[in-house]
């Protein structure tokens, strides 16, 4: 547990030093912003047409106006950008030859891997919880609901973790950051898309394609409803990255 | 001291207390104690730990490439007592790299084994690495850590705890002469200062066994003579095995060398006896005053002689003086022979003295003509 957190510790580290996190934090909350915005804004205007015709439409309400097409945004920026995250952890140790360090130490395989997906998990609660500014802003103007949104910030997270998971495991195939990155988006992407392409309604492979498709098990989430089977999913996903992770780097020995 | 206690099983506190005492008689002198692990007891041993040596290489082989074409090491074999400081000597490519990199856990033999501290580093890879201190031929630095930070972090993960990182920091910064440094960015240090830190790094937990990849690689002369006075002095205390393909390096600091060249041990020893055994033929500088009346074939006649051949002399010497290196079949003493000849004859001898060869000319011999030097030592004493 120590050893982990030693690894945690060095890895924030080197993650507050480095530019990439506050360009992505800048950038990531920019379009966040702005999104939230353009949603409010819609919102205001659907509603005040609503006034007009003296029909207050039950799904009117603001987290699923607002709250829930934000967060499904959110987490489409968060699929190009969370790659940019992980990219770095295990590409840049092959590099410059510091995974030599880490695997010559008393540390296992997992140790080393846990510490740098809950590095990376940090970072993005702490991304997440920036834009927390959001609900508590409009807390101001209109009554929140919290609840549902909690269950989409629920949400979020568990994609985070597969995210951030795969994007680990993507980083232990290449010494090359770039291609780190980009082998995470496919991956990541080729998620989201999976269940746009679906075959014959009704087969058994529709059936397995729609529970492999990452959309609709976040969407069950951001809508507020928490449901085991999308937290099995996420939790499941984020298990498979690091253990896939964990083979690739363990067979490192057997070259 | 601390001796580790187990109250359910007498004989094996007995053992510990025994062993933790020969260790403390044995850290007297260096008052290295707190730091040591007492060797554990396992009853599934039929050697204890401690009277093994630290590291033992039997049969290790490792190629590389999809179908094994590749060989990088081809079984080497040789052992490492506590305390003595070993130099891998090879030309580039040799397969030093690959061995420290087996010793270190990094990658698994094709076959052989290779065991630290009485350890296999295959089956019990972690308490191998507790025991190990590496520096790879490239330091494993992150350049956006300041030395104090990285070294924090190094420590940590070798399992130190609370005040030992501190402790432990600071005395590896004084032992590298890094205190200057401490506080800068290993990204803005200098070759020399990197190698430092990396030294630092792999002995900062005060590890049994030191594997150091050619430590002074690319230091300018004054760096490598503070690296080779470092490791020396570490010499006793720890185990230490370092590779390079400079001699003078070997030959500074070690005690035993063993030459490896595409994969193979050429040969295993001490550095004297080195240059001795490898000797083809025994050599015999004589030096006489009346040069010019000698008649080279009364030294021809004495048994064993094969081939003589006139030195050249340094000019300004008197004009008579002449000089020979008389070659002879290895294992024949012909001093006798020719020193009584030279003096029945009224040459007037000099000098005479046997000439051994530099390690330097071993070296080079081994690893040149690899060939002929595997047959001539299979023939002498076993390596």
């Amino acid at each position: 547990m120590k050893n982990i957190a030693a690894i945690v510790a060095k890895e924030m580290r080197l993650y507050f030093v480095s530019p990439i996190i506050y360009v992505v934090a800048a950038v990531f909350l920019g379009i966040t912003d702005y999104l939230f915005y353009a949603q409010t804004m819609y919102y205001a205007a659907a509603s005040a047409q609503m006034m007009r015709f003296q029909s207050n439409l039950p799904q009117m309400n603001l987290h699923n106006a607002i709250f829930a097409p934000t967060l499904m945004n959110m987490s489409v920026i968060l699929l190009l950008i969370l790659p940019l995250l992980t990219m770095r952890l295990l590409a840049e140790e092959k590099k410059s030859r510091t995974m030599e360090l880490l695997l010559t130490s008393p540390l296992s395989v997992s140790q080393i891997l846990f510490g740098k997906f809950f590095a990376a998990g940090f970072v993005y609660l702490i991304l997440l919880a920036l834009t927390l500014h959001l609900p508590i802003g409009l807390s101001f103007f209109s009554e929140v609901t919290w609840a549902p949104l909690g269950a989409a910030y629920l949400g979020l997270v568990l994609m985070g973790g597969m995210f951030l998971a795969m994007g680990l495991f993507a980083s232990a195939l290449t010494e090359n950051q770039i291609v780190a990155a980009v082998l995470s988006f496919g991956i990541l992407i080729g998620f989201w898309l999976v269940g746009a392409v679906s075959p014959a309604e009704g087969s058994r492979a529709a059936e397995i394609v729609r529970y492999l498709s990452m959309s609709a098990h976040l969407d069950n989430l951001v809508k507020g409803l928490i449901d085991t089977r999308d937290v099995v999913y996420f939790a499941t996903m984020t298990a498979v990255g690091l253990f896939l992770a964990h083979r690739v780097v363990d067979s490192h020995r057997w070259k | 001291m601390f001796v580790p206690i187990d109250p359910l099983k007498t004989d094996k506190n007995l053992y510990l207390l025994l062993t933790a005492a020969l260790a403390r008689l044995a850290d007297a002198k260096t008052g290295v104690i707190e730091n040591r692990r007492f060797i554990r007891y396992d009853s599934g041993d039929t050697i204890p730990r401690l009277f093994q040596p630290m590291i033992s290489v039997q049969h290790l082989s490792k190629h590389y490439g999809d179908y094994g074409e590749t060989t990088a090491i081809d079984d080497v074999t040789f052992t490492v007592e506590r305390g003595e400081v070993l130099a891998f000597l090879g030309p580039n490519g040799a397969g030093k790299t690959t061995t420290m990199r087996i010793l270190a856990g990094l990658i698994a033999p094709t076959s052989g084994s290779a065991t630290v501290a009485g350890y296999d580093v295959l089956t019990h890879p972690m308490e191998v690495k507790r025991r190990i201190g590496y520096l790879p031929d490239n330091p494993p630095l992150y350049t956006e850590m300041t030395v104090d930070e990285y070294l924090t972090f190094a420590g940590k993960i070798r399992g130190l705890r609370g005040r030992a990182v501190t402790l432990a920091r600071d005395a590896v910064l004084e032992k590298c002469a890094l205190g200057d440094v401490r506080g800068r960015l290993i990204a803005n240090l200098s070759r020399g200062y990197r190698q430092r830190v990396g030294l630092a790094q792999a002995m900062i937990h005060s590890p049994d066994v030191l594997i150091l990849d050619e430590p002074t690689v690319g230091l300018d002369p004054k760096q490598i003579i503070d690296i080779r006075e470092l490791v020396k002095s570490l010499a006793g205390e720890q185990t230490i095995i370092l590779s390079t393909h400079i001699l003078p390096e070997a030959t500074a600091v070690c005690q035993r060398v063993v030459i490896i060249n595409r994969g193979r041990i050429v040969a295993v020893d001490s550095r004297e006896r080195l240059s001795m055994q490898l000797r083809q033929s025994e050599k015999l500088a004589v030096r006489v005053r009346r040069g010019e009346g000698v008649d080279l074939g009364l030294i021809y006649k004495i048994e064993g002689v094969t081939q003589i051949t006139p030195q050249e002399m340094a000019s300004g010497s008197d004009g008579a003086v002449r000089e020979w290196m008389i070659e002879s079949e290895m294992g024949a003493d012909i001093r006798e022979a020719v020193a009584s000849t030279i003096v029945q004859q009224g040459w007037g001898l000099l000098e005479m003295r046997p000439v051994v060869a530099s390690l330097e000319e071993v070296f080079l011999q081994l690893t040149t003509q690899a060939q002929g030097v595997e047959t001539a030592y299979a023939a002498g004493e076993s390596v």
